[in-house]
């Protein structure tokens, strides 16, 4: 029987920013199938999603829409060829109405003037399309919840009239209804022979709706299944890649020797491991559902999770960043709670959290390295009530950053200018300048090379050496299997499960990070 | 150990230099072309003028500093100085009585500014501005629209005179020094840039921003009424239209030395260059007989000048680096 005919044809894709995100990735695409991507975090999909809709250019391979040669120049040009991406952040206006944001490209006008009652029934005609017509609108977009939002973005989408439709997580902020009407418009689009490309998380959705199921992995394309003929396991498996669980696996062995030393040393160390912090069911909004956990002296202990599983939003939350909405933390075995209710609390509780986002969150950029070092204890190296001692500044700083190995030419160039492996250090000298008990680090080596990643490594098993407890939050699960003592995993707001070393698979981890998008109410706990 | 390192050095004439040699250029050219101008009249007359626009320009700079801004200082101006004047003329306070009373209501609308800001995140460009209005109309109902006038009982702040420069220059100059080491080198001074450079930050560092931008408001609040009393003290009354649109001379001048309305950049020192640049402007072009409609003109064009070679020099600094 012959293949049916591809719509969009991918062959030896390269893309690469720090390091290669894409490379050599074939793809094809037929009228009127679903196609799911699917992959961990960083796997590539949301960057050949990118690149197919025009917002990212390759480096290498090309792409044939019916047969013709495909190189989008931008958004537009793509759009106008047929192709279309429903972005995973919303990209809607907040005070433009439904209406205005669903049409804001060709808004219908004579002379200028806009003709509202015609943009009216028209918006009406497509929100009922997306099965929003009792939605009204000339309602503002920002009086709708982030559900109604999605649909109203996914309405925009498919308003136009396109042969490739990319939906990015479109189910991520919906309700179980909502969702049913989403499906049943894919059902639609996809009898009219639309392509549909669909990325989601949710296995259960993609094993209900997809006709093939593409993995991706490490930025290469390892396997493309129709639907019927893989499981769930086998989509974990692959998404894993059982090779890897086992390179690297005990400590030191096949770890690179930067990250073995300090790790064979700790085990006598590590041993006493007292109880530093405890935390006792923490909520915060729709982000963090009731989520306990301990972590020990002289360990490190990893969350890992997929995308918006609200690690992030865990450690603000107990570091007293945001408000929380329930919960307590407790401190080195203490029976009651701290009161930790601002990051200043925190701080003098011993605590430091290393944000997700560094520039804009733990560094302030144009100053110079040294400010940045000091901020935290200026106090100290100061007298009469606030005079900054220079030039005790000064040895100070030089001293800190050159234990920590930071390259640069002096320590009044501007924080900007560094890489990002030395901008993180900065931070990490930052916070242990204060001499903290308990240290978060929110991505540690997100956007750092790789040579920056092992001293980053070498310095948190270092912390750990000391005594200090060590929480890394990081989407790169080899980098927490070849750190962590003990690794939580996060999955719909919860701790889904908890291992200790020697303990855990990748697949195990893998299948729990899931466990939380299969179940409808997203209960904890996996069975192994 | 040495704390002036040729870097520090460096730093001084890359900041400076173009300013002093902007301000030379200035005092030249007026020089050169009226035989009026270069006499020590007019640089008496200009140092009576600045120190009130000084000191307010001093406390609006630590404010852009921590990206923020103060638009009631010239109302606030107002309403001390009518406090002033009203509590000597109207109440018969005595004159140690009235002065506390005058830097209260400097204050008081300091700390309002502050605290609205604070308290309910507006921008403070908003609560200061309906600070202007409030503290204008305070002026007008405390003096019911009348300049008060006071004659010899305050004619002593701004007429006495040390080694033949009048007090409140001195007043002035001290205030710069202190405030400009203030900013460089204390822990306060480093926070407020810290705060005006990334509040966000500095707060998951565990510093509370807020104290210290109340700190700032009350700081300016206090500056402004001590620029009333100064005022008050050289005209002999109280006017309640005094300090009108100091703000903008005050936000002008700070810009003129490069401090950003972005924050996080600001010196004070080179805000004395600017209320200098724009003190010899106005008093150059005057005694070349300029019409006012000129001077405006020019010294609106130089503000916009400053900042397009500010906006070079900051580029060149950062380039250098890489």
């Amino acid at each position: 029987m012959p293949e049916p005919a591809s719509l969009l044809t991918i062959s030896g894709l390269c893309k690469s920013y720090a390091g290669p995100v894409l490379s050599d990735v074939s793809f094809d695409l037929r009228s009127g199938e679903v196609h799911a991507l699917v992959g961990e975090n960083g796997a590539g999909k949301s960057t050949l999603s990118k690149i197919i809709a025009g917002l990212v250019r390759p480096e290498a391979g090309g792409m044939e829409l019916r047969g013709e040669a495909y190189q989008p120049r931008d958004k537009k040009d793509a759009e106008r060829r047929g192709v279309r991406m429903v972005m995973q952040e919303l990209n809607l206006i907040a005070n433009l109405t439904v209406a205005e944001s669903i049409f804001i490209e060709r808004l219908p006008h004579r002379f200028g003037w806009i003709n509202r009652r015609q943009l009216h029934t028209d918006a009406q005609k497509t929100l009922q399309e997306v099965g929003l017509g009792d939605l009204d609108p000339s309602r503002q977009i920002k009086t709708l919840g982030v559900g109604q939002q999605q649909l109203v973005e996914i309405a925009a989408g498919i308003s136009h009239r396109c042969d490739v439709l990319i939906l990015d997580e479109p189910t991520a902020a919906l309700t179980d209804p909502e969702i049913e009407r989403l499906f049943a418009q894919i059902a639609k689009l996809r009898a009219a022979g639309t392509a549909i490309i669909y990325i989601s998380h949710r296995m259960e959705e993609i094993l209900r709706i997809a006709d093939r199921i593409s993995i991706l992995r490490d930025g290469r394309m390892i396997a493309t299944r129709a639907a019927q003929d893989i499981t769930l396991d086998e989509i974990v498996r692959l998404m894993v890649g059982r090779e890897l669980g086992q390179a690297i696996h005990r400590r030191g062995a096949g770890v690179p020797p930067a990250i073995s030393v300090p790790l064979g040393n700790r085990d006598g160390l590590s041993d006493d491991g007292a109880v530093a912090l405890r935390v006792r069911g923490l909520r915060r909004g729709s982000a963090v559902k009731d989520v306990s956990f301990e972590a020990r002296r002289g360990e490190i202990l990893g969350f890992a999770g997929l995308m918006g599983s609200g690690r992030t939003e865990t450690m603000r939350a107990l570091f007293g960043a945001d408000r929380r909405d329930a919960g307590e933390v407790f401190l080195d075995e203490s029976a009651t709670p701290a009161a930790i209710h601002s990051p200043r609390d925190a701080v003098r509780h011993g605590l430091a959290l290393l944000t997700e986002d560094r520039k804009e969150q733990g560094l302030l950029l144009p100053l110079s390295i040294r400010a940045n070092l000091t901020l935290l204890c200026l106090r100290q190296l100061s007298r009469f009530g606030g005079w900054i001692r220079s030039a005790k500044e000064r040895t100070e700083a030089s001293a800190w950053a050159k234990k920590l190995s930071v390259r640069c030419h002096s320590l009044d160039q501007r924080v900007a200018e560094l890489s990002g492996g030395n901008q993180q250090k900065v931070v990490i000298a930052k916070w242990l300048f204060r001499d903290c008990r308990i240290l978060i680090f929110d991505e540690p080596t997100r956007g750092i090379d790789v040579g920056a990643k092992f001293e980053i490594y070498q310095l948190l098993a270092d912390l750990a050496d000391q005594g200090k407890a060590v929480i890394v939050v990081s989407s790169d699960l080899k980098e927490l299997l070849a750190l962590c003592d003990c690794i939580a995993v996060m999955s719909a707001g919860r701790i889904a499960a908890t291992f200790r070393r020697g303990e855990w698979t990748q697949d195990k981890i893998m299948a729990a990070a899931l466990s939380g998008y299969l179940q409808k109410q997203g209960r904890g706990g996996i069975e192994n | 150990m040495n704390s002036f390192s040729t870097s520090d050095f460096r730093r001084l004439v890359t900041d400076y230099l173009g300013m002093a040699v902007a301000l030379a250029a200035l005092i030249t050219v007026f020089s050169l072309s009226t035989e009026h101008f270069f006499s020590a009249t007019t640089f008496r007359t200009i140092a009576n003028q600045i120190p009130s626009v000084l000191l307010i320009s001093v406390g609006m700079t630590y404010v852009l500093v921590i990206a923020e801004i103060d638009l009631s200082v010239g109302s606030v101006l107002g309403l001390c100085s009518a406090v002033l004047g009203v509590a000597l003329t109207k109440w018969g306070w005595p004159l140690w009585l009235a002065l506390p009373a005058a830097l209260g209501a400097g204050l008081a609308s300091g700390a309002f500014n502050g605290l609205v800001s604070l308290r309910w995140r507006l921008p403070s460009f908003i609560v200061t501005l309906g600070m202007l209005e409030m503290a204008r109309g305070g002026a007008h109902a405390v003096t019911k629209s009348q300049t008060q006038y006071i004659g010899a009982a305050i004619e002593g702040i701004a007429g006495a005179s040390v080694f033949g420069l009048s007090l409140p220059f001195l007043l002035a100059i001290v205030i710069v020094v202190v405030a400009q080491l203030v900013l460089s080198r204390t822990v306060f001074g480093r926070y407020m840039v810290a705060v005006g450079t990334n509040e966000e930050a500095v707060r998951l560092s565990g510093i509370d921003p807020r104290p210290i931008k109340l700190a700032v408001f009350l700081i300016t609040g206090f500056l402004v009424a001590l620029a009333a009393i100064i005022d008050t003290s050289r005209f002999q009354s109280a006017n309640p239209n005094a300090g009108t649109g100091f703000e903008l001379q005050a936000i002008a001048a700070a810009v003129i030395g490069g401090t950003s309305l972005m924050g996080g950049r600001g010196s004070i020192v080179s805000t004395f260059f600017g209320v200098l640049i724009i003190a010899v402007l106005n008093s150059g072009l005057a005694a070349v007989g300029a019409r006012d409609e000129t001077k405006r003109l020019i010294t609106g064009a130089v503000i916009v000048v400053a900042v397009i070679v500010d906006h070079y020099r900051h580029r060149l600094a950062k380039g250098k680096g890489t």
